[in-house]
């Protein structure tokens, strides 16, 4: 069946069984490698995205829910050449270690920051409740989400690009 | 050109014996994990000097460095990055002999069809042996380059200025690196000593560099094996039986054939797999497949209830690991214990993937998160009956693997799958449940310590005893595979056998680096694996240490010392007294009384006994109603050596000790008589952000100018024994078995 998507700001047409979970969409027919498979299950965030702004697991999401829905992945939060603002403050604080749970860290990160980008420490790991990271590497997960909060505020940012997509 | 084949003349032209020296190289660089394997044969011509770190193995200067014309430097290490930074330490490493920058180098990893076999990336010991490889050769390369650049010249090479990768000689003409290379230059053997840079001079080693996969993995680049996407690819998923013993005995696979998308059903003795175009269907047809699966299962695991007495009842073996002055006799002040520690999973957060390519050729390409692509070419190519050299193990990253875990075991699926559909790609994805299920565990072990105080407070005998399988059953060999054990015919397991070697496997660190007047350690060895086990980062390290440092507090109470002085009473090595003096300081460590249901609690131990030095100091809160434990505070202090990357350095030991507080918290594999029952992130729950400190410290101990010891298991041990300890101090209570779940900590402080 044929499904009109939005993806970071582009509208994107596919033709998939309208079961199949978001992530599949995302991994295999739009290539893009953002969302990860950690557990189909819900229990673990890697395949994180945000839709219309809410953090949302992938992996539990049919596609044919997302019809005229605006769908963010970590490659609409900007570029290798151009990172934007968490993604500045991941790469500054060296927030990762094998780095497979990480885009789904900055996704559940992203959703917080729009709301809020000055969240406690008790913010973020509610934010995080789902996501796990097996390498330890939590302490500068928390490190960067502060600081993509303060590099988005110091850039006068209203919430983590908005301007780009949603 | 063929890569493969020159690789292997080129060893071959070394001694003149290709076949004989290909087994010798590959038998010792087998034998880093495990140690002592039976001697290798020997090739007749004299033994050749020994050469630094892994160029030991691999001699020749342009197996580890290639420049070109263009003044291109490509650098090949056997070594593969885990996700713990090491292609960053090395660039920095070669950069810094070679004297250009980090970004002006492409590193290539491991890959069977061109880099050098390093074994296995496991063991910490990346930077011992390929950093020093490569710093060696890098150093000597730059000797030849100078030499050549003043003889050009005609000045002496001293009177050289060499700066990113340009020679400038004192009248100002100068030389690329490029346009001095020529022909054969650069394969010579290595010597065994290099004009090494003085660490006073350092640009790039001992500093900070940001990780160079960093960027691309926060920005959705493809990077790691999950990520490949090959022309004309197809998915495939594997049906495990329900158990390990299991046995097909009824299959109807018509409808699945029939299902959308489906391109095929494997079936191959016990191997059960479907094929089809996408990844979706995929994974229905699996559902389909397993619920059209009939097995027959048999009761084959131990009782978990019991699980001391099923580890005692498999001991075949007694090894003695260390013995020193009289056979210890235990008067006076003295503490007995039993201590234990669960099976435990690796649990990467990605579960395993590969992907595999059976080319018109008759060659097949294998893409895996391996730790060791000639091993893993070992056992894939005697699985499929192919010759070694019509396989190529090629790594990519994969979601961290903290030592033995899927990554085999997905690569030969694929390969499996793939000589069955020749001419396409075929990527096998592991589900959740499957990591869980099969990935080979982290052993149980049981260990019991006895030991006794002198008058003067000193420990004057230590008995200890531990039972445990082996720790690595890495592959080589086929059995190492599941799915090997799996198709017709099978594979069996190989036996194991004990192997008591300096670094340790299940006895590492079971010899405490105290000083101890008499003392005496034995392995009981089990070899029998009613659960499948291998190697998990640190291997019985952690469990040895969590004990030995358990007995060390309360030994201390025993003695009415102070724990870290007590510790520092039987340390005479200055490094690991260096350690535990920074880290308490660090901590602020004091006897003063603690605000009620907290605890403070001290672990150190010199990895191996030979490689980093670690020590750690936590703050635990406890919940009495509940108990549940959460580490407030760690600070820690390690020692590894010369520093490549400090960052590096920080980021693995802050990995280490949040990795280890969720061992010692939460984790077990749980398992009936037949089934593993542990099968998800509900059942096998894990450290969540709920729960984490609220800070984190470790400050490193430089050494310039003393080896790398590295870094990645220093942390396992010390912080088992730290968290035991502080939750001892937070209670009153010892627990001495792990994990110190909430239910465990709460019938403790009830007793
Ligand atoms: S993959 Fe979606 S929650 Fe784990
Ligand atoms: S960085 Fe490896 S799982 Fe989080």
């Amino acid at each position: 069946m044929a499904i009109s998507l939005k993806v970071n700001g582009e509208d994107k047409r596919i033709d998939a069984d309208p079961a199949t979970p978001l992530l599949y969409v995302l991994r295999d027919d739009l290539a893009l490698n953002g969302a990860k498979y950690g557990c189909g299950l819900g229990q673990c965030g890697s395949c994180m995205v945000v839709v219309n702004g809410e953090a949302v697991l992938s992996c539990m999401t049919p596609v044919m829910l997302m019809e005229g829905r605006e769908i963010t992945t970590v490659e609409g939060l900007g570029t290798i050449e151009e990172p934007g603002p968490l993604q500045q403050a991941f790469i500054e604080m060296q927030a990762a270690q094998c780095g497979y749970c990480i885009p789904g860290m900055m996704m559940s990160a992203h959703a917080l920051l729009r709301r809020n980008a000055n969240p406690s420490d008790e913010d973020i790991r509610q934010a995080l409740g789902t996501n796990l990271c097996r390498c330890g590497t939590h302490m500068r997960i928390m490190a960067a989400i502060r600081r993509a909060g303060e590099l988005m505020q110091a850039a006068g940012l209203p919430a983590a690009g908005e301007g780009r997509t949603g | 050109m063929d890569m493969l084949e020159t690789g292997i003349t080129r060893r071959g032209l070394m001694a003149g014996t290709g076949a004989l020296v290909v087994s010798f190289s590959m038998g010792r660089a087998l034998a880093r994990e495990a140690a002592p394997q039976p001697a290798a044969p020997q090739p007749a011509t004299p033994e050749p000097p020994a050469l630094p770190g892994s160029l030991d193995d691999e001699r020749f200067l342009d197996s580890w460095i290639r420049i070109d014309a263009d003044n291109a430097v490509t650098v090949f290490t056997g070594k593969a990055e885990l996700g713990q930074g090491v292609r960053t330490a090395l660039l920095q490493v070669a950069a810094e002999e070679l004297e250009t920058d980090p970004k002006d180098i492409e590193l290539v990893t491991a890959d069977t069809g061109r880099t050098p076999n390093e074994g296995f990336t496991a063991g910490s010991q990346s930077m011992q042996n390929s950093g020093t490889a490569i710093r060696n050769a890098a150093a000597q390369v730059r000797a030849i380059l100078l030499a050549e650049a003043g003889r050009r010249f005609g000045v002496p090479p001293e009177s050289l200025k060499v700066e990113n990768r340009t020679i400038t000689a004192p009248d100002g003409r100068s030389v690329t690196y490029g346009e001095l290379v020529s022909g054969q230059m650069l394969h010579v053997e290595a010597q065994p000593q290099s004009p090494l840079k003085d660490p006073g001079s350092f640009r790039h080693m001992g500093r900070p560099m940001q990780r160079v996969d960093i960027p691309g993995k926060v920005t959705g680049q493809p990077a790691y094996v999950h990520d490949l996407r090959l022309e004309g690819m197809l998915h495939a998923r594997v049906v495990r039986p329900p158990s390990a013993a299991a046995q097909l005995s009824e299959l109807d696979t018509t409808s699945i054939e029939a299902m959308p998308g489906v391109v095929s059903v494997v079936l191959d003795g016990n191997f059960l797999a479907v094929v089809a175009e996408k990844e979706f269907q995929a994974i229905n047809a699996m559902r389909a497949l397993s619920a059209a699966s009939r097995w027959e299962e048999k009761e084959t695991l131990p009782d978990q209830n019991d699980l001391p007495a099923a580890l005692q009842n498999l001991e075949r073996e007694v090894g003695t690991v260390a013995e020193a002055g009289n056979m210890p006799s235990f008067t006076g002040r003295i503490f007995a214990a039993t201590f234990s520690r669960p099976y435990q999973i690796h649990g990467s957060i990605g579960p395993s993937c590969a992907v595999a390519h059976m080319k018109p050729d008759g060659t097949l390409d294998v893409w895996s998160h391996t730790q060791g692509v000639f091993p893993d070419r070992a056992a894939i190519s005697e699985m499929l009956g192919m010759p070694p050299e019509k396989v190529r193990v090629i790594h990519m990253e994969g979601s961290g693997c903290y030592g033995h875990n899927g990554a085999d075991d997905a690569a030969a699926d694929a390969a499996l799958i793939a000589t069955k559909l020749p001419g396409r790609p075929v990527r096998v994805q592991w589900m959740r449940e499957q990591e869980h299920s099969w990935e080979p565990y982290g052993p149980a072990m049981l260990v019991k310590v006895k030991a006794s105080l002198d008058e003067t407070g000193r420990i004057a005998n230590w008995g200890y005893d531990l039972w445990s399988n082996t720790h690595s059953t890495r592959p080589g060999g086929a059995p190492a595979l599941r799915g090997a054990r799996h198709k017709a015919p099978p594979f069996p397991a190989s036996p194991a056998k004990m192997q008591i070697s300096p670094s340790g496997n299940g006895d590492r660190n079971a010899n405490p680096l105290y000083t101890i007047a008499n003392k005496r350690v034995l392995w009981h060895f089990l070899p029998d694996m009613p659960l499948r086990v291998s190697a998990l980062r640190a291997l019985g390290a952690y469990a040895n240490v969590f004990a030995i440092e358990s007995t060390m507090d309360e030994l201390a109470i025993l003695a009415d010392a102070d724990p870290v002085e007590f510790r520092l009473r039987h340390l005479e090595d200055p490094r690991a007294r260096d350690v535990v003096q920074l880290a308490a300081e660090q901590f602020g460590w004091s006897n003063m009384p603690m605000p009620r249901n907290r605890g403070r609690g001290f672990g150190f131990a010199r990895y191996k006994n030979l490689a980093a030095y670690m020590a750690v100091a936590v703050e635990a809160e406890v919940e009495p109603e509940t108990g549940r434990v959460r580490i407030v505070r760690a600070v820690s202090a390690i020692d590894s050596g010369e520093v490549v990357n400090p960052d590096g350095i920080r980021n693995q030991t802050e990995g280490g000790i949040l990795q280890t507080i969720s061992w010692t918290l939460y984790e077990a594999v749980s398992f009936d008589r037949t089934r593993i029952t542990s099968t998800d992130w509900s059942s096998y729950p894990i450290l969540r952000f709920a729960s984490i400190p609220d800070k984190v410290d470790v400050h490193i101990v430089g050494r310039p100018g003393q080896p790398f010891l590295g870094t990645a298991e220093a942390a396992q041990g010390p912080t088992a024994g730290a968290v035991a300890n502080a939750v001892r101090n937070a209670t009153g209570k010892r627990l001495y078995d792990l994990p110190l779940t909430r239910d465990r900590v709460r019938a403790a402080i009830a007793t």
